[in-house]
């Protein structure tokens, strides 16, 4: 989905959807707190957010997670746009673009059939285990974050200790790139 | 190349920016560039509160139409000035605030006067920056005032530490500098424009609303043209007041919740609405969803997130409003001509309801009213002379009374809303044009707020008039508590104290307390042709509220006209 710079978006749908946001900016201090100070005071909903420089020592990239209407993007891919460290904004769609994340995930592990169903799952997952010890096991888990999401679910019941998750980064498909 | 301190290299680059004043106090983090301003030709006006400085700087620079400077030490100093850079933000006002810091090996540790000052004043900048080094100084100073100044002007902070200003150093001052993520000249879409232009030559009963971006541009001849051109009726929004002539025979007044009458009925009624620079505030159009439901809506503005914000729009014209109206005026096809029949109906109706309001509209009965006051000062005050305002019902009877004839001449804190704006920045409009003679139109609540830059004006020879509308009252708050809370009044009797006139006397200035509208007229001779200083004291009567008023929440149709 592209955003025009100056055509506005004429639409009625107010449902909501989860965007991923590919967002380029100056790598200085300070502009991580202009952009989330942003979203907190215009009230724009953040649900994860990378941050890594890119393959110019000089910029960075924020991957962004949102979920909001149609309109309320637009606002905000604006905003984000007019901030002055901001060099450019897309908005990736799920089909086009490629997007990971990377989850830690530790569970009660006190018996050894326990330890090996985990392990067994986790490989189903292509997940590797990270950490072993008599009471917990720790898995590594990279994919979309749907598929963490129903990983977590199937252990569930063993009881989850601890989950340390990254938030989304995404890069677009093919020959769509950023024009830097 | 010799070299510098980091405090001197300031100085010598805001005067490659032909800075002419700079609005400060001093303090322990920026002694040393009050050091350097003793070898500097900027004049330096000495405020008696930060506050005052931002304000002073902001109205240097709506009527310069270029970045106004304030200074402040670290910590109080900083935090002072937030209120008035909040201010320039919500109107576009361009300032450049510089403010000393601590020293860098201090920040972080809670030093005293140590305050994180970028971080509080995020949401009202367009930039900061904080120099870590003092050769990076010219260049941070170059970048603010293209920052401030271009695209949709606002505030930007320098925030210098003290080791930063004491640093002695080769320093280079850049001749152009570029600001990679900030790209402010958009290109106005032609076939936006043109599709604008069909719209408005298509509709029947079009209006044009002139916002606070035509006075930012200078569009004043444009505008006119446009609307002569296609015979459009003109309304403002309050930030846009003075952008049109107020006496020109399409010229409507500021539509909002305090609007003109008649300019609010003749919005409701039009089927295309052509906003140039404007923002669709709450304050302007009442209810989003009901202001120019079903009908083509056109919008001019330089900022791109203005589009559909508050509003969705038919066409919308990104860049600046002075070019684009521009273009927009050379694509009317020269053999066009509007159908006069149409026309005519269209302006008889605003005639119409003009009479009709004029009638229905009653006069509150006083020997001085406030309505009375204003048209009196408008009558005596040359039509180039600049009036500011200060917050609350003063202000809104000065949008209802008090008619702008030349453009430009007028402003006010519309955003923000900040009592005791008015009469710092119209001590900074009378440095920007000593020419002129300058006038605030204030309340009792909002001179008190900031009535010690009396000190300023007399001393630093900026004498302006301040023309406070006396109910001893707030009384804005003290209308809604009449309104809405059953004439419950809590906290806003100001009572008889201070006496204006021997507050002013205090400072050095005149004071004259008026009791007839005879001896009003004497007053604003008087002050209008000395050069001093003068508080004019108009005792009004506290019940005399402001009206028309559409209530908070509701729309344009639902204005009421009188208790």
């Amino acid at each position: 989905m592209i955003f025009m710079y100056n055509k506005p978006i004429f639409t009625n749908n107010s449902n909501t959807a989860l965007y991923i946001l590919s967002v380029i900016v100056e790598n200085k201090p300070g502009v991580l707190f202009r952009i989330t100070n942003l979203f907190r005071s215009r009230n724009f909903n953040i649900e994860s957010i990378t941050v890594g420089i890119t393959e110019k020592p000089d910029l960075s990239r924020m991957t962004i997670t949102t979920k909001s209407d149609v309109k309320t993007l637009e606002q905000l891919v604006k905003q984000l746009r007019k901030t002055i460290d901001v060099i450019q904004v897309n908005v990736l769609d799920k089909e086009n673009a490629v997007y990971r994340e990377l989850a830690l995930i530790k569970m009660n592990a006190r018996d050894p059939t326990t330890r090996i169903e985990i392990a067994n799952f986790a490989s189903i997952y292509r997940g590797n285990i990270m950490d072993i010890s008599n009471e917990t096991i720790t898995v590594e888990l990279i994919g979309t974050p749907d598929k963490i999401d129903a990983f977590k679910n199937l252990v569930s019941s063993y009881g989850i200790i601890q989950v340390a998750r990254t938030g989304v980064s995404a890069l677009a498909r093919g020959a769509i790139n950023d024009e830097l | 190349m010799s070299e510098i301190s980091g405090a001197s290299a300031l100085l010598s680059a805001l005067e490659r920016e032909k800075v002419e004043y700079i609005f400060g106090l001093p303090g322990g983090a920026n002694l040393p560039i009050y050091d350097a301003l003793v070898d500097s030709k900027i004049r330096h006006i000495l405020v008696r509160h930060e506050q005052s400085a931002a304000h002073m700087a902001d109205g240097y620079a709506r009527i310069k139409r270029k970045a106004g400077v304030c200074f402040a030490t670290s910590g109080p100093g900083a935090t002072n000035l937030v209120t008035g850079i909040a201010t320039a933000y919500a109107d576009s006002a361009p300032i450049v605030a510089v403010t000393g810091q601590v020293a860098l090996p201090m920040i972080g540790k809670d030093a005293f006067q140590e305050i994180d000052i970028i971080g509080i004043t995020n949401p009202c900048t367009k930039y900061a920056f904080q120099p870590r080094h003092a050769s990076e100084i010219p260049e941070m100073v170059k970048k603010s005032f293209y920052i401030a100044e271009s695209g949709r002007p606002g505030p930007v902070l320098i925030d210098i530490p003290k080791d930063i200003q004491q640093q002695v150093t080769k320093i280079d001052f850049p001749e152009y500098i570029k600001v990679r993520g900030y790209n402010p000249a958009v290109d106005p879409d032609l076939s936006e424009i043109n599709k604008a232009c069909e719209m408005l030559l298509k509709a029947e009963k079009p209006v044009i609303m002139a916002g606070g971006g035509v006075i930012l541009s200078g569009a004043f001849s444009e505008l006119q043209a446009l609307a002569e051109l296609l015979t459009i009726p003109v309304v403002t929004t309050f930030k846009g007041k003075g952008a049109f002539p107020e006496n020109h025979h399409l010229a409507l007044g500021p539509i909002g919740m305090h609007g003109h009458a008649e300019a609010n009925r003749m919005i409701l009624e039009a089927d295309c609405i052509m906003a140039i620079g404007a923002r669709f505030s709450d304050r302007t159009v009442g209810r989003f969803d009901e202001f120019g439901k079903d009908i083509n809506v056109i919008h001019f503005d330089i900022d791109p997130a203005e589009i559909g914000k508050n509003k969705a729009v038919n066409a919308a014209v990104i860049g600046d409003v002075k070019s684009s109206l521009r273009t927009l005026i050379k694509m009317i096809p020269k053999t066009f001509k509007s159908d006069e029949e149409v026309s005519k109906q269209w302006l008889n109706r605003k005639k119409e309801l003009v009479s009709y309001y004029e009638d229905t509209l009653k006069d509150y009965s006083r020997e001085i009213t406030a309505k009375k006051a204003l048209k009196k000062l408008r009558e005596i005050l040359p039509a180039d002379g600049i009036v500011t305002t200060e917050v609350g019902q003063c202000q809104m009877w000065a949008s209802l009374h008090f008619d702008v004839i030349t453009p430009g001449t007028f402003f006010s804190s519309t955003g923000l809303g900040t009592m005791g704006f008015g009469f710092p920045a119209s001590i900074g409009a009378k440095a920007a044009r000593n020419n002129v003679p300058v006038v605030d139109i204030a309340g009792d609540g909002s001179f008190n707020m900031t009535e010690n830059s009396l000190a300023v004006s007399v001393l630093e020879d900026l004498p302006v008039i301040v023309f406070i509308l006396n109910n001893y009252m707030l009384g804005m708050v003290a209308q809604w508590q009449r309104t809405f809370y059953n004439r419950r009044y809590s906290g806003v009797h100001q009572k008889n104290t201070p006496d204006y006139c021997k507050i002013a006397e205090a400072y050095g200035a005149q004071g004259i307390r008026v009791q007839s509208m005879e001896e009003l007229e004497k007053a604003i001779k008087t002050a209008v042709n000395s050069n001093i200083a003068t508080v004019i004291d108009i005792p009004i009567d506290p019940n005399e509220d402001v009206y028309p008023f559409v209530a908070p929440g509701t729309g344009l149709k639902d204005m009421v006209v009188g208790a």
